[in-house]
């Protein structure tokens, strides 16, 4: 009889991704869900679901979820969980969702100090709509609505969101990690499982940033994506621990 | 009693808006059909303060007092300025002669002048001003008894305010007396 | 229950919570705070969730949470404010979701005034969101009506799954009269199986969604909400007729403004002009057959709003061209007065004669 080496976590459904190859939301979207199965957790948690790229996560996560309007996800999250406190609740946002459109909303449920966890995933562009400029576009970087590369004069700087919701007390746990190879695969794991164990102690709100990779819209090939997430995200996003929830205490 | 239209007028802190709330609430309880409707909005943080109170036997129609008040209650000058126009011809303005120091500009009008301010300090409180006017017009209208202001009172302010009563109660009272003896 | 004096919006916030609301998220905005002040007072004693967001479309969207995670849910606003909060309304409509939104309206376009206005007609029946959705919009003439009305749009909310409108003016949220908190007619409501409260490993996921990429999907989507809204039309009608027979003019007016056309019916009655009266109390769905059962006295209708003529617009697709449309309208916080309807309606048998 054969044992199996590997089984797929149940966190997630059998549906199959439609994410292009090479992107790295697969690899978020399983850790997320590893941690929720190890938790114990998927059967109580809600999931909340931007516009973006990933807006059909609602799709792939075995657990309860809700389609957000774009950037709105935290405000979802807060009507689910003022309700229902006893259930795990996170949301799963883009770069453009929460850090565009939906940054009143980001900063207030980490001002609330809302007991939810939201996985912020920044691959520094706009991917579902075609390759647009991000808040969190680098300088010099090309993108449709910055066909000469990213102007700092015209669209300032990329907007840094772990040290903006750093400053907020009720964001009690924030870290930036990246995917771009195991190790730092690993150590995005264990940020995330932090993230959902603040929310299920009440501790506060919970953030991790996953640098992440877009090689359709980058226009390069994915092993040259995570070379280029490497090179020239992480030199700007520094990687590492913002906030714990020992250290406001 | 078909319909009073009563609009009363003063300046914040003056108390206009909660006699008008026990004057509604005490038609209430005589199962009058009533409505209460305040001026809101930057007037109310300027100073001014009114609102119009619709007490009468049929259901209440409109809650807006154009040209069809009945009466007037005015704690001060401004609101006698604004307000006596708004009367019809044989309509009471009641004027607080403690702060309006003139002489309404209509002849068609019935007018009743008291010092409420004085009256109040008499009764022991300048706060209750109000209750003078409002003991003044029950006096010449007998709209609501006093009563039902009492009854109201309590309701409106709860078990905890009851020790100010016999205090409102007089200043019904001196009201009532006052404008009775100018007549 | 003997009755109390209450202020439109506390008594707006009171029925909400008798009618089992568990979940209230607002922003302030005038004339409709003591909304939000009440349900923060209030909630808390009766074992609800109170949040003031940072925004309507914060407040808006966390409704559709609420709403998605299976509880009574309401929200109150102001015009500019309810303007903000379509994105979110177009979503819980297009997820299916039951919630109760109170619009207590003031005078617009933009900033506007503070003041009372029925300019929020067409926002209210035709929705300021995207796409193909309808619903029920409510409103009330005096306060009792507004305690009914709100009681029972929870429970059209749950019956339909979705979202009921309460279009009062700021002259029913900001005045007092008696009310009386009585039990109105209950549905029989399914259970909401759909709710996002956790699979408990036993059931497969509940998806709370207003997506469908595949255009044959969300046509099939659109077909069935709007068998729902046919749904609606058939079965939530609801309008007063005052004064109708023998009527030479017809006035239809709906909230305060109804109020003001009353008063000038005893007017007119009094000068010997007989004149009815259509109150919509659903602005949408629109009372059509009130107006095909105008009697054959009537040569003429006049519509009065606090608005420059909004609810014309459904007045003249219910008269069907029978008889001649009048308006007379104010607008800005100005309200129409009794006496300047009387002159209308004698300018207009004036113009038929």
């Amino acid at each position: 009889m054969a044992t199996p080496v590997f089984e797929k976590t149940k966190g997630l459904t059998d549906k199959q991704f439609h994410y292009c190859p090479g992107c790295t939301h697969g690899i978020i979207h399983r850790l997320v869900a590893e941690v929720l199965e190890e938790l114990g957790v998927t059967g109580e948690t809600i999931g909340v679901a931007p516009v973006g790229c990933s807006v059909l996560a609602y799709d792939y996560f075995n657990c309860d979820m809700h389609e957000a309007a774009h950037g709105r996800a935290p405000a979802v999250a807060t009507g689910i969980k003022r309700v229902r406190p006893d259930n795990t609740v996170f949301t799963y946002q883009g770069d453009g969702d929460l850090a565009a459109i939906g940054t009143a909303e980001i900063v207030h449920v980490a001002l609330r100090a809302e007991k939810i966890t939201t996985i912020f995933v920044n691959n520094a562009i706009y991917g579902m709509t075609g390759g647009q400029m991000a808040p969190t576009t680098l300088i010099g970087q090309k993108a449709t609505t910055s066909p000469y590369g990213r102007s700092e004069a015209d669209t300032g700087k990329p907007l840094r969101v772990c040290e903006m919701l750093a400053t907020i007390d009720g964001a009690v746990f924030v870290e930036r990690v990246s995917v771009h190879d195991v190790p730092h695969i690993r150590k995005a794991k264990k940020a995330i499982k932090k993230a959902f164990e603040v929310q299920l102690r009440g501790e506060g709100f919970a953030l991790v940033e996953v640098l992440s990779t877009c090689p359709t819209n980058w226009g390069i090939t994915p092993v040259d994506s995570l070379a280029w997430l490497k090179d020239n995200m992480l030199p700007y996003f520094p990687l590492g621990n913002f906030r714990t929830p020992e250290e406001g205490k | 009693m078909a319909t009073e239209r009563i609009i009363m007028a003063g300046f914040g802190g003056q108390g206009v808006m909660s006699m008008g709330q026990l004057l509604t609430y005490a038609g209430m309880i005589e199962n009058k059909q009533v409505s209460w409707l305040p001026a809101y909005g930057p007037e109310m943080r300027g100073g001014t303060a009114n609102c119009s109170v619709i007490v009468s036997d049929s259901l209440v129609g409109s809650p807006i007092i154009t040209q069809d008040a009945t009466c007037a209650i005015v704690m001060n000058l401004p609101s006698m300025l604004k307000f006596e126009q708004n009367l019809v011809p044989g309509g009471k303005l009641i004027i607080n002669t403690s702060l309006v120091d003139r002489e309404p500009s209509r002849d068609d009008i019935e007018v009743y002048k008291l010092p409420a301010n004085a009256i109040a300090d008499q009764v022991g409180n300048p706060r209750v001003a109000n209750m003078v006017m409002l003991g003044a017009y029950l006096a010449l209208t007998g709209l609501v008894s006093t009563d039902s202001v009492v009854e109201a009172f309590k309701k409106v302010y709860g078990a905890g305010k009851e020790h100010f009563i016999p205090m409102n109660q007089q200043a019904l009272a001196e009201g009532a007396k006052a404008v009775l003896e100018v007549q | 229950m003997s009755k109390v004096l209450m202020k439109g919006n506390e008594a707006i916030g009171a029925a909400a919570i008798k009618a089992g609301c568990k979940a209230f998220f607002g922003y302030p905005i005038t004339p409709q705070n003591e909304i939000p002040e009440y349900m923060s007072r209030e909630m808390a004693k009766s074992g609800g969730v109170f949040v003031q967001a940072e925004s309507e479309v914060a407040a808006i969207n966390m409704v559709y949470g609420a709403a998605g995670a299976g509880v009574r849910v309401m929200t109150s606003s102001s015009s500019p404010g309810i303007a903000l909060k379509q994105e979110g309304i177009t979503y819980i409509a297009g997820a299916e979701l039951p919630c109760v939104i109170v619009d207590v309206s003031r005078g617009g376009p933009g900033l506007g005034s503070i003041q009372p206005s029925q300019g929020d007609y067409f926002i209210a029946t035709r929705g300021g969101g995207n796409g193909d959705y309808r619903h029920i919009a409510l409103a009330p003439a005096s306060i009792q009506e507004a305690v009914d009305l709100v009681t029972e749009a929870f429970d059209i909310a749950d019956y339909y799954r979705n979202p009921v409108f309460v279009l009062a003016d700021g002259m029913i949220g900001q005045m007092m009269e008696p009310v009386e908190f009585r039990d109105m007619p209950s549905r029989e409501l399914p259970e909401k199986t759909w709710a996002t409260d956790g699979t408990k490993n036993s059931r497969k996921p509940n998806i709370i969604n207003s997506l469908a990429l595949d255009p044959a999907v969300l046509e099939e989507h659109n077909i069935k909400l709007d068998k729902k809204y046919q749904q609606m039309e058939k079965n939530e009608v609801r309008v007063e007729v005052f004064n109708m027979e023998e009527a030479e003019v017809v006035l239809t007016a709906y909230g305060t403004t109804a109020r003001v056309a009353k008063n000038a019916i005893e007017l007119l009655e009094a000068e010997g002009i007989k004149a009815g009266l259509i109150r919509p109390i659903t602005l949408w769905p629109f009372p059509h057959q009130a107006f095909r059962e105008i009697p054959g006295t009537a040569k003429a209708i006049l519509t009065v709003e606090m608005s420059m003529g909004q609810m014309i617009d459904d007045v003249k697709i219910a008269n069907e061209g029978r008889l001649p449309v009048h308006f007379y309208g104010r607008s800005g916080g100005m309200c129409p007065e009794p006496q300047a309807i009387v002159d209308k309606v004698k300018e207009i048998l004036g113009g038929v004669k």
